[in-house]
């Protein structure tokens, strides 16, 4: 059966032996530790790519954006997944738990519902169903929800290299498309989110033209409320529109100081930043400001109980 | 030379052996090597939902993952659910509710539809639209697709 396996009929009537493959050739090294991963990183450099739930990498292998001669696959690697509460109240996720195990975490549910939340707005169940919380931050696409949530949480992102471990406020490690903190000898080894107090207010709102595609436009907030339910601290976070997610800090300076209202939410909007708007196929640069502005105001609505819809 | 190796993988219950090229996807392996065609190539990228199969039971793009990761994993194709001849109570649905056309997507949407009833045997509308959101299908407008995956479920749920 195998040598059958070879033979393709071309349009012109020719048998072709050599099966039609989209990936350029390449070969995988399975990773068994982070050390050995990291050795490996070392030893191919350029010519190597980490592979985890490969959810992102293998369209681009497919379309030969990238054509890496090495994949140095992590997903053996047992220690990077798992979900923990540490005594601190953090809650610590290593970088290979799958989107479903985050999606169905009864303990996330409980610590970090705004995560439970975004979770089903993630891709399709397939991609949920391998995709990783490391592959989804160090591959940062600006429409990715993963990055937002991480800076609407205050997480920080750790990173091992032969140099030793590191940690990075998730507000610094989301660079550009694509493009983040994260050095090339770097592995991203694991999340840490503070634990959050029961009276934090949250919101996550995503736009998009089919449930599971790409955000238009999207938002993740935060807030956290003195006992009187004044916001003494917010951070929200738009995705899907700039180039990677970026925090509004004037309209979180505008929620600061009050208990909010749907009268000051209304003039919180007022100072709503400049964001500088992607335009593709998908959205003109203008459809997605004006999403902004609507979904911001939602998603401050829906964070202080003045809006009872859970998606736009 | 291409990076080549000997791969053995659990399809069906039954073990598959081949020597192919490391870069070898799951979905090329299954068609190609395992000679299991019911398993469709559609976009190949990931985007369309044709190639799904399940990867101890659940629902995988085979497309986006290499034929040489799956290790140990149990693999489920279209071919796997039922006996040669017979069909599930879902595929029986799918047929009654003429939720098929050209058959193109059908394989990646019985295979999602499987693993969901699975996890949550008796999903609303939204959920069963939901899940099958990365199934792409051109000719019947979905709505016979979500009608046969609840029906099946209720079919079920009435029997138990």
């Amino acid at each position: 059966m195998a040598a059958m396996a070879f033979m393709h009929y071309l349009p012109n009537g020719k048998v072709c032996t050599i099966p039609v493959m989209k990936p350029a050739p390449l070969d995988i090294l399975p990773a068994t530790s982070v050390a050995h991963a990291l050795s490996l990183l070392g030893e191919h450099g350029d010519q190597a790519r980490l592979i985890a739930g490969g959810q992102s990498l293998m369209p681009i292998l497919a379309m030969r954006l990238a054509a890496p001669a090495i994949l140095i696959d992590i997903n053996g690697i047992a220690d990077l997944r798992g979900i923990r509460l540490e005594a601190d109240g953090s809650v610590l996720i290593g970088a290979l738990t799958r989107h479903r195990d985050l999606e169905r975490s009864p303990l996330l549910a409980e610590r970090l519902p705004l995560i439970a939340a975004a979770m089903p707005w993630i891709a399709h169940v397939q991609i949920r169903n391998r995709g990783t919380l490391g592959g989804s931050l160090s591959h940062a696409d600006p429409a990715a929800e993963l990055p937002a949530l991480c800076i609407a949480l205050c997480a920080t992102i750790e990173l091992h290299s032969p140099r030793g471990v590191r940690q990075i406020a998730a507000d610094d490690f989301f660079q550009g498309v694509f493009a983040t903190a994260r050095a090339d000898d770097e592995l991203l080894t694991a999340v840490r989110v503070p634990a959050t107090t029961p009276a934090q207010r949250w919101a996550f709102i995503e736009l998009a033209r089919r449930h599971g595609d790409f955000a238009l436009c999207g938002i993740a907030l935060t807030a956290d409320c003195s006992p009187t339910g004044a916001v003494t601290q917010a951070r929200i976070v738009v995705f899907g529109v700039s180039d990677c997610p970026r925090r509004l800090p004037h309209l979180e300076s505008a929620i600061v100081g009050s208990a909010p209202s749907p009268a000051s939410i209304d003039q919180a909007m007022q100072s709503l930043d400049t964001v500088e708007a992607r335009s593709d196929h998908h959205a003109s640069s203008e459809y997605r400001l004006e999403l902004l502005a609507t979904l911001a105001r939602r998603a401050l609505r829906q964070a202080f109980g003045f809006d009872e819809r859970t998606a736009p | 030379m291409n990076p080549s190796r000997e791969i053995t993988l659990r399809v069906n219950g039954n073990t598959v052996r081949a020597v192919c090229e490391t870069r070898t996807t799951l979905l090329d392996f299954l068609r190609d090597h395992a000679g299991l065609t019911g398993t469709h190539a559609g976009c190949e990228h990931g985007v369309c939902g044709a190639c799904t199969v399940q990867l101890d039971g659940a629902s995988v793009r085979a497309c986006l993952l290499f034929a040489a990761q799956v290790g140990e994993g149990q693999i489920t194709t279209v071919e796997g659910l039922a006996p040669p001849g017979a069909m599930t109570d879902l595929q029986q649905a799918f047929r009654r509710h003429h939720a098929l056309q050209c058959g193109f997507c059908t394989p990646g949407m019985l295979m999602t539809a499987d693993a969901l009833l699975r996890e949550t045997p008796h999903p609303d509308e939204a959920a069963v639209r939901a899940a099958l959101s990365g199934n792409l299908c051109r000719c019947t407008g979905y709505q016979p697709i979500i009608e046969a995956v609840l029906d099946c479920a209720e079919a079920r749920g009435a029997r138990s």
